[in-house]
């Protein structure tokens, strides 16, 4: 069922997503070095492998290739994982420290 | 212009405009609830792509584990209020000039790059539910599982990290 196959389109080409994933990805390293919240900082790591994501399969789908579908899928596997770990490593520290503010977790420096 | 054409701008726009709402956002919890825009965008885009399967994992994964999970922890910590302090001026213009200069260097390299496309033979059962499952369950079987043992050990590793520490309490 292809009802909104883009091969038919010329105008949309593997470039444009390409510009799209790269945009985002930009946005989402502004947002790691912009923000002090941990929390926030986690949205902005997931939005970069979001867009890694969106690239994956646009490549996927424009070279009639599974492999890069199935990569995605354990993007999404490693994802989860990642954030259910570091979400409850930040809820230990806020346990302890009362803070996530990234500026003020310096107890390595002295 | 196309109605695809329409389709992928309009998300790729609401799409963009979430992501740097998400980065500038004073309130965590409007930053989540519009990185959730920014995830339903990024589905629409696969259903765009014909990656149903992807689609579907996409919806569950992001907006019904990650999204709640993110929301969770942020009322969890009652940070719903604005009390985040801002980074000091200077690293806030070194962040923009960073991340300005990445998005150009990206762009130049995107337009300096002569991307090839093999066309292979049209098959429209890309990204369905049936081929995709069996690569993933014959070319990539091994991985597959492996994936199972680290979602695994991440729950264990989760669940020994939230428990409160009992012998810590004693001394």
């Amino acid at each position: 069922m292809t009802l909104l196959n883009i091969f038919a389109d010329p105008h949309i080409s593997i470039n444009h997503y390409i510009a799209v994933s790269a945009m985002l990805f930009t946005i989402g390293v502004f947002g790691v070095l912009f923000r002090r919240n941990a929390i926030t900082i986690f949205m902005c790591i997931e939005l970069m492998l979001n867009s890694v994501n969106l690239l994956l399969v646009a490549f996927s789908t424009y070279h009639h290739d599974n492999s890069g579908q199935v990569f995605v899928f354990f993007i999404m596997a490693v994802a989860a994982a990642e954030v259910a770990v570091g979400l409850a490593i930040l809820v230990t520290i806020f346990r302890n420290l009362h803070t996530i503010d990234i500026d003020e977790l310096k107890n390595l420096k002295n | 212009m196309d109605i695809k054409e329409i389709i992928f701008w309009s998300l790729s726009t609401i799409a963009f405009i979430t992501a740097i709402y998400t980065v500038i956002a004073k309130n965590p919890i409007f930053s989540a609830i519009s990185l959730l825009v920014c995830f339903a965008s990024i589905a629409g885009h696969y259903l765009l792509l014909n990656a149903q399967f992807l689609f579907i994992v996409h919806i569950i994964v992001y907006a019904g584990a990650i999204m709640v999970l993110f929301l969770t922890t942020l009322m969890l910590m009652n940070l719903n209020e604005e009390t985040e302090k801002h980074k000091p001026a200077i690293a806030q213009i070194a962040a923009l000039v960073i991340a300005v200069a990445l998005g150009i260097v990206l762009m130049l390299a995107v337009r300096k790059a002569n991307v090839i496309l093999t066309m292979g033979p049209m098959t429209d059962s890309i990204g369905d539910v049936k081929s995709l499952g069996t690569v993933l369950l014959s070319e990539y079987f091994y991985p597959f599982e492996f994936i199972s043992v680290l979602l695994l050990s991440a729950m264990v590793g989760v669940v020994l990290l939230m428990k409160k520490d009992k012998t810590a309490a004693l001394k």
